[in-house]
């Protein structure tokens, strides 16, 4: 997966999580939390989602290297789908 | 013949409106059933009919607003004739109006009591019980009149004010406000000598759309269109006002270690494929519902004077919607789930809170509520409790504390768990073990 697609994949699921937000105006670097209404049942919802649209297995270790755009970016662009 | 009626979707509905019908006259429905979609100034929601029959004709038409009690349908029924599809069967009793009086609703069996076509419209309009009034008509039939009096007689006494005066209210504006459910005690009267008048309870029946309080982050947020939704705050007011004026609070609060909790989780999550993986608010709702079990006082409703205990835990859970706003449905017999099943309902209920799409038995069921305010920062939760219901569980957020332990000095997350509970239905003694129960049973988290 190249960034391209890793954007575009965490901005098709974030859209599902939070419907009302400008997501193009989405800051790369600064945690979801801070610029959507994002609790932590929405988070699991957007781990979720994005495991279910690239088969990447994320452990709850790495949660924290997809909490900004960025952080997402550089984890999928990395990652392997499982199996 | 059995009329299925406009139910009451939380203790603050009055009225609802019907967005789309599910069924069509001629369509067999089975109890359970989700018939109609219903719209409140809260949130949508599908309403389920709790008898199985045959639709025989639909009263209201979609886009229509009616008050609560308003029959929506005829449903030919195989059971005995004029029985009423009542509302929504819960495992608890259904909360009643906001300050008004009990919808009537007279059981199958009970004779008819004679009154006029007219009375009987204005009996349900006014929720008025026609079982208890005395007719005055021909051959002793109930005449409107004789409706419109009872209501007068049992319109809600209105709340002393502070320096103890009663409220001075024209005789229209007690008929209108037990109509709307309004509590008088919250209307200011602009008559003669401050008395309150038909027009004051109109305001305040009426009020101006409230704006949505924005959300606290987010930059430029879109109200969807289709969904929008001045959410919350008038209902929800009403509500947390009667709460504050007629339950005698009182408030406790224990610190929880969450160390075993939150290893045990993050062993547990790493066993567990994506989705199927546990929040820590799972723990938090297991182990309230297992406690609310233990110790019965704070699970129930206060009606009438008396504390009804819940046999079953239906678990309020306070879910903040995105367009604002606040409704706490309830999974029904919580503490008897799994956790992993809890876990799934609980993902079930906020998605579908947040699309507007509760069930009405969800939204009338509640016998006690938690809230979880740790993602905001909070540390301790002081809660005013949903009416009818007798206890608030609040938790704030997981922090790191000094924390001693037989003898030794260690680092813990710590929680602190609070108890806002109604003094009528229980102590500070029973609120206690309550507390020390949560605070128990997450200390053995694979027993949740």
């Amino acid at each position: 997966m190249n960034a391209d697609e890793a954007r575009a994949t965490v901005l098709a699921v974030l859209a599902t999580i939070a419907p009302e937000a400008n997501l193009s105006e989405l800051e790369l670097d600064v945690e979801f939390r801070d610029q959507l209404d994002i609790d932590s049942m929405d988070f699991l919802n957007f781990i979720i989602g994005v495991h279910e649209r690239t088969g990447i297995d994320i452990p709850e270790e790495d949660y924290p290297a997809l909490e900004t755009l960025a952080g997402c970016i550089n984890y999928l662009v990395a990652a392997r789908p499982a199996g | 013949m059995a009329e299925f009626l406009m139910p009451s979707l939380g203790a603050d509905m009055t009225e609802g409106t019907v967005t789309r019908w599910l069924v069509q006259p001629g369509d067999h429905v089975d109890r359970g059933d989700i018939v109609v979609e219903v719209e409140t100034d809260k949130a949508d929601m599908e309403v389920e009919i709790f008898e199985a029959g045959t639709i025989e004709q639909l009263l209201v038409p979609q886009g229509e607003k009616v008050p609560v009690g308003t029959p929506l349908a005829i449903v030919a029924t195989a059971a005995a004739p004029a029985a009423r599809v009542a509302l929504p069967e819960t495992s608890g009793p259904a909360p009643p109006l906001a300050e008004a009086p009990k919808p009537a609703a007279p059981s199958p069996a009970a004779p008819r009591p004679r009154a006029t076509p007219t009375a009987r419209i204005r009996a349900r309009e006014l929720g008025v019980d026609l079982a208890a009034v005395h007719g005055t008509g021909v051959a002793g039939a109930i005449t409107r009149q004789d409706v419109e009096h009872a209501a007068l007689r049992r319109a809600p006494e209105p709340a002393p004010r502070a320096e103890g005066r009663r409220l001075l209210v024209s005789p229209r504006a007690r008929l209108l406000a037990g109509e709307r459910g309004i509590d008088l005690a919250t209307v200011t009267g602009s008559g003669p000598g401050g008395s309150i008048t038909a027009g004051d309870v109109e305001r305040v029946a009426a009020p101006t759309a409230v704006a949505a309080p924005s959300l606290p982050s987010g930059p430029a947020v879109e109200v969807p269109s289709g969904r929008p939704r001045a959410a919350g705050r008038g209902p929800i007011a009403a509500l947390m006002e009667r709460s504050n004026r007629e339950i005698p609070h009182y408030y406790l609060g224990i610190e929880v270690d969450m160390s075993r909790a939150l290893d045990w989780l993050k062993a547990e999550n790493r066993k567990r494929p994506v989705p199927d993986r546990i929040l820590a608010s799972a723990l938090l709702l297991k182990a309230t519902a297992l406690a609310a079990h233990e110790v019965p006082e704070v699970n129930g409703y206060f009606i009438d004077g008396g504390f009804q205990p819940s046999a079953t835990v239906n678990l309020g859970v306070a879910i903040s919607l995105r367009q604002g706003g606040l409704v706490a449905p309830a999974i029904l017999d919580a503490s008897a789930m799994p956790l992993g099943e809890l876990m799934r309902r609980l993902q079930d209920l906020v998605a579908r809170a947040r699309a507007g799409r509760l069930r009405a038995s969800e939204m009338s069921s509640g016998t006690i509520t938690v809230t979880n305010l740790g993602e905001q920062g909070v540390d301790f939760v002081y809660g005013v409790i949903y009416p009818p219901q007798v206890a608030l569980v609040g938790f704030g957020k997981v922090t790191e504390r000094p924390w001693a332990e037989a003898g030794m000095l260690g680092v813990r997350p710590v929680i602190t768990a609070s108890l806002a509970a109604d003094h009528r239905a229980s102590d500070g003694h029973r609120g206690g073990q309550f507390l020390a129960t949560v605070a128990k049973l997450l200390q053995e988290p694979e027993h949740l």
